[in-house]
């Protein structure tokens, strides 16, 4: 499941309901982002992440497809916020459930670094002073979400 | 064609989406960029180095030599960074 969103979301009723009712499942992973308080160039006081409505549901929805074509996952959920965001706030969610651990968490995995390099959304972040810029894409993530291409899990 | 930018693409050139009837001789993605180019300003500031853009036809990725037709939906943008 998909959902992209402005507001929060309860951490504990998303990951108890991703499960709810389906005992075949033996594992439940899951990755939260939240957003620093600091960026490599200094402190930050708030981001806003613009997103690309449309592209963004698709996108995400192939990645969460592919997931499923690698790993015998139970069930699925990818919620990704926009918007203004504090330090501290949530970002991001993405849980897999599955009968054994492995797959959950190399699916969970496998989604938070594809998504990162593929879903379109961008982070403008504030600096105290006032001043503000765009976040810049990180050869890290391209290489990690790259290791996947290679490696099919 | 809808014309849509994202993020740095789009304060550059001070819109987030425009309507563009498809220019003579443009037949695909790199020929629109350098059409835009063209039109100098935040235009040629936003696609100084091509490189750095993006760029999805109705809502994928697509290279530098994907056909354009005048229905579609045109995107540009930079490398992403959410999660």
């Amino acid at each position: 499941m998909i959902r992209v969103q402005r507001d929060d979301f309860d951490l504990g009723a998303e990951l108890d309901a991703l499960a709810c009712g389906n005992h075949r499942v033996g594992g439940l992973a899951s990755f939260v982002g939240l957003v620093r308080d600091m960026a490599g160039d200094g402190p930050v006081t708030a981001m806003t992440l613009e997103h690309y409505p449309g592209m963004t549901e698709r996108q995400l929805a192939a990645i969460e497809a592919e997931a499923h074509r690698r790993w015998p996952l139970e069930a699925s959920l990818i919620i990704h916020r926009f918007g203004r965001l504090e330090p501290g706030d949530r970002v991001v969610l993405v849980a897999c459930a599955s009968a054994h651990r492995q797959a959950a968490l190399a699916a969970c995995h496998f989604l938070i670094d594809w998504l990162k390099t593929r879903a379109p959304f961008w982070k403008h972040e504030e600096a105290p002073d006032g001043g503000g810029d765009w976040v810049r894409a990180r050869e890290v993530d391209d290489r990690a979400a790259a290791a996947w291409d290679r490696n099919e899990g | 064609m809808t014309v849509l930018y994202f993020a740095w693409v789009r304060s550059r050139i001070g819109t987030g989406s425009e309507s563009i009837a498809l220019p003579d001789g443009v037949r695909d993605v790199a020929g629109l960029i350098e059409w835009l180019q063209r039109r100098g300003g935040g235009y040629a500031d936003a696609f100084a180095d091509p490189s750095q853009v993006r760029v999805a036809v109705n809502q994928e990725y697509v290279d530098p030599d994907h056909p354009l037709s005048d229905a579609d939906e045109v995107a540009f943008f930079p490398p992403v960074t959410g999660g």
